[in-house]
C-alpha cells in the first residue's frame, strides 16, 4: 500500500478530529451567546476577551467533577453509552468531502477521507447507531427519567429516521449516485439542489432536528419534563461526552444538509479559480454554509418551544412520511418523463 | 355588554386553515421576532466595570458619621436597634473618659455597634429614629464575601473615616443635619 497514501489519510482524519471538536466546543460558546443575544442578554463574557475562553473553561470543569455511577447502574453499559454516542457523531466526518483536491508535495490529496460508493447508507447507518448511545447510557442509568429518555429517544430515532430517508432518495433519483462527492459534483456552480426540492429541504431538515434532539425536538433530554432525559445520571466527563457528541452531531448533520441541498463546496464563480485556490476556497465556501446551517439549528432552537410527545409522532407519521413519499413521487415521476420512458 | 376600553377581543375557535396548519409561516414569523431581538443594544449593565447611576435617596450601606471636629456622633441610645424591624443592630455603650473628648461628642458612645448586612432590610428606620444624626444609608453597596461572619459590620467598617468624610447631604434633608 501507498504510504503517502497512509499519511496523508492519517493527518487528514486527525485534523478532521481536531477540527469537529473545535467547532462542537465552539457552537456551545456560540449557542450560549446566541441565546443570550435573542433573549437581550450579553451571554458569557468574563473568561478571556468577549468570553472566548468559556468553552476551555466549561471542559475543565467537566474534567475536574466527580465521576459517579450510581450503585444500581449497569457499569459496563453506563460507560459504554457516552462512549458510542461520541464514536458514531465523529465517524460520519469520514464520508464529508470537505473542498476539491488539493495539490501538495506533488501529490494530489482529496478532501475526503473515504469516498464510499455507498455514503448515503453509510450515512443513515451510522445515524441509527448513534440512538444507540442514548438507548444504552438511559437503560444502563436504572432511573425511570433516563429510561423514558432514552424510550422518547429510539421511538423519535424510527419515526424521523423513515421520512429523512425518503427525502434523501429524491436527492438520489436527482444526481443519480448514493455516493456524497458525487452528488457534490452535479451541484457544480450555483445548480444546487435546493431549488429543485425545496419540499424534500424541508422534511430533510425537519428530521435532521430531530435526529440531533435538537429543540423543538429534543424531547429524550428535556429538562424541565425528564431533568436532563437520559444523561440524568451521568456527570463528569461521560456527561460531557454525551453533550459533546450532541454538538458534533450538530455540525455534522448541518454538513451533510449543505452537502445534499446546498452544493457542499461549490460556490458561484468557481470556475475562475483553479487549484490550491480553488481547494481553499472550496473549503471555505463549505464551512460558511456549514456554519449558517448550524446558525439555523441554534436560532429555532431559541425561538420554538418543544413539541409535546404525540405532536412529535403526529407530525412525522402523519405529515412528513406523506409528504416526503409524494415529493419522492412526483420526482421520479419528473426524472422518468424527461429521460423519456413513456414514448 | 359594552366595552369601556375598546381593547375587548372576541375569541373564537374556528378550525385552523390549511395554511395555518402548516405552521411555517407562524415560524417564520417567529423566527423574525427572536432575530430582531438579536440585533436590538443589549440593556445588561456589567456591574463592576459599569455602575447603574442611584437615586440620590438610595439606601445602601450604612454610615456612622462624626462631625464637624471629628467626633463620633453616636452615643448608644440603642433607638435605632429598638427601631429596627430586622433586629440587625446591636451595640454596647460606653462611658467617655478623661481626654477622649476629641474622640467622642457626648460623655456616653457606642464602644461596639454591630450591623449584621445579612438581616438587615435597608428600610432606613435606623435613620429615622437617631436623634444624635449619628446613622445613615449611604449610596455605597455592601460588597459580597464568603463567609456569613464577615457580613457583621462592625464600628471599623462603619465608623467613616476622618480623612475620607462620606458625603450624606443627597439624603432627605431634615434641615439641621451638617453639611460633611
Amino acid at each position: 500500500m501507498d504510504t503517502g497514501l497512509l499519511i496523508e489519510k492519517s493527518v487528514l482524519v486527525v485534523i478532521l478530529f481536531l477540527v469537529s471538536l473545535g467547532i462542537a466546543a465552539y457552537s456551545t460558546y456560540f449557542e450560549r451567546k446566541l441565546a443570550a443575544w435573542i433573549q437581550d442578554r450579553v451571554g458569557p463574557d468574563r473568561a478571556g476577551p468577549f468570553g472566548i475562553l468559556q468553552p476551555i473553561a466549561d471542559g475543565t470543569k467537566m474534567f475536574l467533577k466527580e465521576d459517579f455511577i450510581p450503585k444500581n447502574a449497569d457499569k459496563w453499559l453506563f460507560i459504554i453509552g457516552p462512549g458510542i454516542s461520541m464514536f458514531t457523531a465523529l465517524i460520519t466526518s469520514a464520508i464529508i468531502p470537505w473542498g476539491t483536491d488539493l495539490e501538495l508535495f506533488g501529490r494530489t490529496i482529496s478532501l475526503q477521507v473515504t469516498d464510499f460508493n455507498i455514503g448515503i447508507l453509510y450515512l443513515f447507518a451510522v445515524l441509527s447507531i448513534s440512538v444507540y448511545g442514548i438507548m444504552i447510557g438511559g437503560w444502563a442509568s436504572n432511573n425511570k427519567y433516563s429510561l423514558y429518555g432514552a424510550i422518547r429517544a429510539s421511538s423519535q430515532m424510527i419515526s424521523y429516521e423513515l421520512a429523512m430517508g425518503i427525502s434523501a432518495i429524491t436527492i438520489i433519483l436527482m444526481s443519480g449516485s448514493l455516493s456524497l462527492s458525487e452528488i457534490v459534483e452535479k451541484q457544480h456552480g450555483m445548480n444546487w439542489n435546493i431549488f429543485y426540492q425545496p419540499v424534500a429541504f424541508l422534511v430533510f431538515f425537519v428530521c435532521s432536528l430531530a435526529e440531533t434532539n435538537r429543540a423543538p425536538f429534543d424531547l429524550p433530554e428535556c429538562e424541565n419534563e425528564l431533568i436532563g432525559g437520559y444523561h440524568t445520571e451521568y456527570s463528569s466527563m461521560k456527561l460531557g461526552l454525551f453533550l459533546f457528541a450532541e454538538y458534533i452531531a450538530m455540525f455534522i448533520s448541518s454538513a451533510i444538509m449543505a452537502i445534499m441541498f446546498f452544493g457542499g463546496y461549490n460556490f458561484p464563480g468557481m470556475d475562475a479559480f483553479s487549484g490550491n485556490t480553488l481547494a481553499i476556497l472550496s473549503v471555505l465556501a463549505f464551512f460558511t454554509k456549514t456554519f449558517i446551517m448550524i446558525f439555523v439549528f441554534m436560532w429555532i432552537r431559541w425561538t420554538i418551544p418543544r413539541f409535546r410527545f404525540d405532536q412529535l409522532m403526529h407530525l412525522g407519521w402523519k405529515v412528513l412520511i406523506p409528504i416526503a413519499i409524494v415529493n419522492m413521487l412526483i420526482t421520479g415521476l419528473v426524472i422518468a418523463l424527461n429521460q423519456g420512458w413513456f414514448n | 355588554m359594552k366595552s369601556l376600553t375598546n381593547r375587548k377581543k372576541v375569541v373564537s375557535d374556528k378550525p385552523m386553515t390549511f395554511t395555518e396548519k402548516l405552521y411555517l409561516w407562524a415560524i417564520a414569523k417567529g423566527m423574525m421576532v427572536t432575530f430582531k431581538h438579536m440585533l436590538r443594544k443589549r440593556k445588561t449593565i456589567k456591574y463592576p466595570e459599569e455602575v447603574r447611576v442611584f437615586a440620590p435617596v438610595y439606601r445602601g450601606m450604612h454610615v456612622l458619621k462624626r462631625d464637624e471636629e471629628g467626633r463620633e456622633n453616636c452615643t448608644a441610645c440603642g433607638l435605632c436597634a429598638v427601631a429596627c424591624p430586622a433586629e440587625a443592630i446591636t451595640m454596647v455603650a460606653g462611658e467617655r473618659q478623661k481626654g477622649e473628648e476629641k474622640l467622642y461628642r457626648e460623655e456616653k458612645y457606642a464602644e461596639t455597634y454591630e450591623i449584621n448586612m445579612l438581616r438587615c432590610i435597608f428600610c432606613g428606620l435606623c435613620e429615622e429614629a437617631c436623634p444624635k444624626e449619628a446613622v445613615f444609608l449611604t449610596d455605597r453597596i455592601v460588597p459580597t464575601e464568603f463567609e456569613r461572619n464577615d457580613f457583621i459590620y462592625g464600628k471599623d467598617k462603619l465608623v467613616e473615616p476622618l480623612d475620607h468624610r462620606i458625603d450624606i447631604t443627597k439624603r432627605q434633608h431634615t434641615g439641621k443635619r451638617s453639611k460633611i
